[in-house]
């Protein structure tokens, strides 16, 4: 399939469990750690699909998702949005700021896979 | 028979001789001598009989013979007030005194405010009000002529006769006036030459009438008992008591009393001391006592002699010359004359006052728009404004008796004068007694009396046809049914006289109250106010001018053209003395300022005065310390107030607690959300890491071993982040809630720091060399050395972590402060930024993102333990790497804790 998702997390076991998990079904992992300048990246990487940790050092998730929603360049892009804190204020705030997807920590294996391949297939759709 | 020469001879020689009295008086009163005669209750109280008029000296009779007893009502009314309400008169008095009050206008205009507006309504009523009255005098001493000349002739003087008689007359009293009334400009300082001239005056009517009494009872009648008989048998005799109209009379002469401003002149302007009305409240209703004495013998007997159709009125003059009595006759002649010349002397010497400081004054002042600095002699424009003013309301009164052509019997009359300057009443004494009357309620209210008085009483009076037309009697005005003159609001059936009096006074009360408590009053009225309800308790209250020392010269400028250079200089030296200034001029210190206001007052009136020292101080006319006096008159009122503050205070406290304990529980419930959050996060976390490969391990085909291994590897890995996770949060909430039970034992400090650098060294964290000086650490210690050595295997570790020197290195420093044992851990590495110094020590709180396996609960819980321990964990500044400071407690503080 060849596409090309970035993964935008602190957590180095996360990131190999996600990274296994998205290579094995073809896709083109990315990774990176850091929230203070995720946005600037992912619009230089032009990934297919984000997937994006709230509790980000420097900047939070929900923040970067506004940027991202704010650019016309990656105002459509299908974001999965990840979080440990598990609270339902955080839905709605991802909701609000125009996430795709929402999963919270621990997520199951085939979910993850199910909702990327979701977003993928629904963003085709629309483009 | 005596010639109609005589009796002018005689006139003439009777007004010779009072211009006399009054002249010497005058004289004795510049020269301070006869002050015993001049400043007399005696004189005061003779003074107070110009309320007996030729109404009162002739009508009085005539009354009797229409109306029976009903005249008494007239004598009633102010004895009641000198007699029962002196307290009301002594307040008057002593306002009058305090703020040199000139006429019931500056009254009234002083108390709200210092309104002109006002002073000038009052003015117009009273010239309204009185004018008819003066008018009734020139007539009634033309009539007295008259009927001399008809006793001469046999038949009545032509008509032509009677009005020169009264021209001469009036520019007689108008001289008289002139020339004895306004000598001085202060009217407070006592027209000796008119007050003397009044008193001989009230003398002379009362011998008049006693002797005209004496001469019907005795002369005629035969004897006491023969007239009593005589009264029995006439209709007179019957006791017919109209009881509202009795009562209504009597109020409205009680009211006039007060009101009248020819009374308001003797009674408050010319009172020289407060004592006098002791001596007034019982000389005086004996007085009119003795006027009334005879007054129903003498209309009884004249009904019974005079033939039919004779006017009553004048039975006092004609009973004696129909008895051919013509000394009698002219001495009762001269008592008329003088009640008659008395009154038109004082209320036109009041009236112009009024006019003159209310009217003349103001405009013109204010067409001089430059002030009385820059103007000319103001003094002499006073004094002329006010002579003009008494030629002008002599003049009026003669107009008004030639225009009215001697109609209407002399009470009615003097009725209608009452009623109509008995709407003063309630804004005078709701001003003297009632600190929430406003300008705006006395406004209303006069303006409705007087409205109501001249369209129910004074219109009515020329009768049907005259000034209102026969169909408003019958239909009332505009054709409206309520409002007929003599049956307001469709109520008939009331006396004329009592209706007009009621619904005036009832209407003009009702509205001066109730826009009084609609309104709000100015701050110069609220102060006038206060003071004048409050004049016993603060006479002496100053007024808060300010001025500066250079306006001192134009306020003399300005003194000296209304008091006169000599009065004026007199009272700036006098000020100067006193302030110690020698001949310069005096400071205008507040206290001379509202001295000089006072003076100023006296020559042309509250308003006037005030807006002159306005004019030259500037400046707002209420001072805060002017406000604060208001308030501190009331003592209820600040008291309300403290009170209300108190409250106010109180509860505003109490918003300011709630606002803070709604804060706090705000921030607590925040904090507990954030805390939640951490905990979930950091739970979660490296469940999400356990899950997801054990998943993998789980449903993947085809892993090799090494993969297998790696990831079971993560698996173990995060299992025991996860319990170490558990193992602190618990640790942190004993240790928080104080329920931890600390293992007191004593031990060296050195075999504590070679357990926990031994167990640091164990972990798998990355080793760095220590440097200690065991030397040092031989120091006992008696505390929980487990806890103890937790906060060092802590630090130790941290430094292992964290320290980004390449060649790590850790001190460590032991030393004592005191009592207490220092232990520093300091490492070579790159330090702590200053603004996560504190914030460090908090629950989850990470400096960097590369340790993903601790939670930021090390810290917190060092800090816990030392706590627990009576110690401290600092950071520790100024050593070029990262350093932490533990301080122990000696043995003593642990003892103390």
């Amino acid at each position: 399939m060849g596409k090309h998702v970035l993964l935008v997390e602190d957590e180095l076991n996360i990131i190999e469990a996600i990274r296994f998990l998205l290579s094995r079904e073809g896709w083109d992992v990315d990774t990176h750690s850091n929230g203070t300048d995720a946005a600037e990246v992912i619009r230089d990487r032009k990934p297919d699909l984000v997937v994006l940790d709230v509790m980000l050092p420097g900047k939070s998730g929900f923040d970067i998702l506004e940027e991202l929603r704010g650019d016309a360049q990656t105002a459509d892009l299908p974001v999965l949005m990840l979080t440990a804190r598990g609270q339902s204020r955080d839905r709605e705030m991802a909701e609000k700021a125009g996430v795709s997807r929402f999963m919270t920590k621990p997520f199951s294996n085939t979910e993850v896979l199910t909702a990327v391949r979701d977003l993928l297939y629904v963003h085709g759709q629309r483009t | 028979m005596a010639s109609l020469n005589v009796l002018v001879a005689v006139s003439l020689a009777y007004v010779f001789l009072l211009f006399c009295v009054a002249f010497a008086a005058e004289r004795a009163g510049v020269q301070g001598r006869a002050g015993w005669l001049l400043r007399s209750p005696l004189v005061y109280t003779l003074s107070l009989s110009i309320y007996c008029t030729a109404w009162t000296f002739y009508g009085a009779v005539g009354y009797a013979a229409r109306s029976g007893l009903e005249y008494v009502t007239i004598y009633l009314g102010p004895s009641l007030v000198i007699v029962g309400w002196w307290w009301i008169l002594r307040r008057l008095v002593r306002i009058g005194r305090s703020y040199k009050v000139t006429s019931i206008a500056d009254l009234i205009s002083s108390r709200y405010g210092k309104s002109n507006g006002l002073a000038i309504v009052v003015t117009v009523m009273a010239v309204i009000g009185v004018t008819p009255y003066i008018a009734l005098q020139l007539q009634s001493v033309t009539a007295s002529l008259s009927i001399f000349i008809a006793a001469q002739h046999g038949s009545l003087a032509e008509s032509g006769d009677a009005h020169a008689a009264g021209l001469w007359i009036s520019v007689g009293l108008a001289l008289f006036t002139v020339l004895f009334g306004t000598r001085n400009l202060n009217v407070n300082e006592r027209q000796h030459g008119v007050v003397i001239a009044v008193a001989v005056e009230a003398v002379v009517k009362l011998i008049a009438l006693l002797a005209v009494g004496v001469f019907v009872v005795w002369g005629i009648a035969g004897g006491v008992s023969e007239t009593l008989a005589r009264i029995d048998a006439s209709s007179l005799g019957t006791w017919q008591m109209n009881g509202s109209r009795w009562a209504a009379l009597t109020f409205v002469s009680a009211a006039a009393f007060l009101c009248l401003p020819r009374m308001f002149q003797v009674m408050i302007v010319e009172n020289d001391d407060e004592r006098y009305l002791q001596i007034a409240s019982w000389a005086f209703p004996l007085y009119l006592m003795l006027m009334s004495l005879f007054v129903v013998p003498i209309a009884v007997i004249g009904l019974d002699l005079l033939p039919a159709g004779s006017n009553p009125d004048f039975f006092v003059l004609s009973l004696p010359l129909s008895q051919g009595q013509e000394g009698l006759a002219m001495l009762s002649f001269l008592g008329g004359f003088s009640s008659a010349t008395s009154m038109v002397i004082v209320a036109t010497l009041a009236l112009s006052t009024m006019v003159s400081n209310h009217v003349v004054m103001p405009i013109f002042l204010y067409l001089r728009q430059g002030g009385a600095t820059q103007s000319g002699d103001v003094r002499n424009v006073v004094i002329l404004s006010r002579r003009l003013s008494v030629l002008a309301i002599i003049g009026f009164g003669y107009i008004y008796y030639r225009a009215s052509g001697g109609s209407g019997a002399l009470a009615a009359i003097g009725l209608i004068s009452f009623a109509g300057v008995a709407q003063f009443l309630p804004a005078m004494l709701g001003g003297i007694f009632w600190r929430g009357a406003t300008r705006a309620g006395a406004f209303v209210g006069l303006g409705v009396g007087f409205s109501v008085w001249v369209f129910t009483m004074l219109l009515p009076s020329f009768g049907p046809g005259a000034a209102l037309s026969v169909d408003t009697f019958a239909n009332g005005l505009f054709g409206l049914g309520w409002l007929r003159p003599q049956a307001l609001f469709g109520i008939p059936g009331l006396d004329p006289t009592v209706h007009a009096i009621f619904w005036s006074l009832l209407l003009n009360g009702v509205s001066f109250v109730l826009v009084s408590l609609m309104t709000f009053p100015q701050p110069l009225e609220r102060l006038q106010g206060a003071q004048f309800v409050n004049v016993f308790d603060h006479s002496g209250q100053t007024r808060g001018w300010q001025a500066s020392v250079a306006e001192s010269e134009d306020l003399m400028i300005m003194a000296q053209r209304i008091l006169g250079a000599r009065e004026a200089q007199r009272l700036f030296q006098a000020e100067a003395q006193r302030q110690g200034r020698g001949d310069y001029l005096p400071e205008p210190t507040a206290d001379f300022l509202q001295r000089l206001e006072r003076e100023l007052a006296s020559s042309v009136g509250g308003a006037t005065a005030h807006a002159m020292i306005s004019q030259i101080v500037g400046g707002s006319a209420v001072s805060v310390q002017d406000l604060l006096a208001v308030a501190d008159e009331s003592a209820q009122m600040l008291e309300y107030s403290s009170q209300l503050e108190a409250k106010s205070r109180e509860l505003s406290q109490t918003a300011a607690k709630l606002r803070h304990a709604n804060a706090k529980l705000m921030q607590l419930s925040d904090q507990k959300d954030a805390f939640l959050s951490q905990i979930s996060h950091e739970l979660r976390t490296p469940m999400t890491s356990i899950r997801a490969f054990s998943e993998i391990l789980r449903d993947t085909d085809g892993l090799g071993p090494l993969e297998k291994t790696k990831y079971a590897n993560i698996i173990h890995v995060e299992a025991i982040r996860l319990t170490r996770l558990l193992d602190d949060l618990l640790d942190l909430s004993v240790l928080e809630n104080g329920q931890v039970t600390l293992n007191q034992q004593s031990g060296s400090l050195v075999d504590v720091l070679d357990q926990a650098v031994a167990t640091a060294e164990a972990s798998e964290a990355r080793s760095i060399a220590i440097k200690r000086r065991r030397l040092e650490e031989t120091v006992t210690l008696h505390t929980d050395l487990d806890r103890l050595s937790q906060v060092f295997i802590n630090l130790i570790t941290n430094a292992q972590k964290y320290c980004g020197s390449d060649t790590p290195e850790l001190q460590i420093v032991v030393q004592r402060a005191g009592d207490s044992i220092l232990v520093d851990f300091i490492d070579n590495g790159s330090g702590i930024p200053v603004a996560s110094r504190e914030v460090m020590f908090e629950k989850f709180s990470r400096i960097g993102a590369e340790d993903a396996a601790g939670a930021g609960l090390g810290l917190a819980i060092c800090r816990e333990i030392m706590t627990r321990l009576g110690g401290n964990v600092n950071y520790l500044d100024g050593t070029g790497g990262t350093a932490f400071r533990v301080t122990v407690p000696g043995r003593q503080a642990l003892a103390a804790q």
